[in-house]
């Protein structure tokens, strides 16, 4: 099925939403974190993606030491892209010696709705009413 | 006097199986939930026990296609630490 819709779409540019999420070493400071956002931001946009949201957790614990580091700034990206822009940038994630941890997921329609939901605010009741609201 | 004895037996066995089936529905049907975020922590919580482990569906009651979902947003947050892959008391 996938290939058939494929071919089809071969002459314009078919953009996928991905998701990614990006935990950099807390040893960071506030300057160094900015420069390594804004470059990841800058390869984004750079390759004919499109960046529809950008979210900056700060400093969070996780919940298991990484690197011997028990806590993290984590950073999230949410963005279009063609596919094989993947594996490029996942390669620089993993020759940054400030990235701890990344994961990049492709989102179906159900999440880049759901996103949408989030990013307007509509889940901040708790989080059951959310998304009783989420099935109307 | 026997058949009296009986009849509470079997009032005991009636009522035993019955005060624990509630029926089970699956939440995510239920409340029209389609997508289910790895991000979130304290949500995936629910479908972990106090070891990190994934809680099977005879106890949640979730339907097979978002147990499935469920697996994998919990080992989605596992890798970003969000969730631990182990721990002795979580709740």
């Amino acid at each position: 099925m996938a290939t058939k819709t494929k071919s089809k779409k071969t002459e314009t540019v078919v953009l996928k939403d991905y998701e990614s999420v990006i935990i950099f070493t807390p040893v960071l400071s506030d300057e160094q974190l900015k420069d390594a956002v804004a470059k990841y931001r800058k390869l984004i946009t750079d390759d004919a993606g499109e960046l529809v949201h950008e979210e900056n957790w700060g400093l969070t614990k996780l919940s298991y030491p990484i690197q011997k580091k028990s806590t993290g700034f984590y950073h999230l990206y949410e963005f279009r892209s063609k596919p094989d822009f993947i594996s490029k940038l996942e390669l620089a994630f993993r020759r940054d010696e400030r990235i701890m941890r990344y994961l990049s997921v492709s989102l179906d329609k159900h999440a880049v709705i759901y996103n949408q939901r989030k990013r307007n605010g509509e889940f901040n009741q708790g989080k059951k009413d959310q998304k009783q609201e989420g099935a109307k | 006097m026997k058949k009296k004895s009986n009849a509470t037996t079997a009032m005991v066995f009636n009522t035993m199986p019955e005060a624990p089936q509630k029926k089970k529905f699956c939440r995510f049907k239920k409340n029209g939930i389609k997508y289910l975020d790895y991000k979130d922590g304290n949500f995936l919580l629910k479908f972990v026990n106090d070891q990190g482990k994934v809680l099977p569906r005879r106890l949640t009651g979730t339907s097979l296609k978002y147990q499935r979902k469920v697996a994998q947003a919990i080992k989605r947050a596992r890798h970003i630490a969000v969730l631990p892959f182990t721990g002795d008391s979580l709740k």
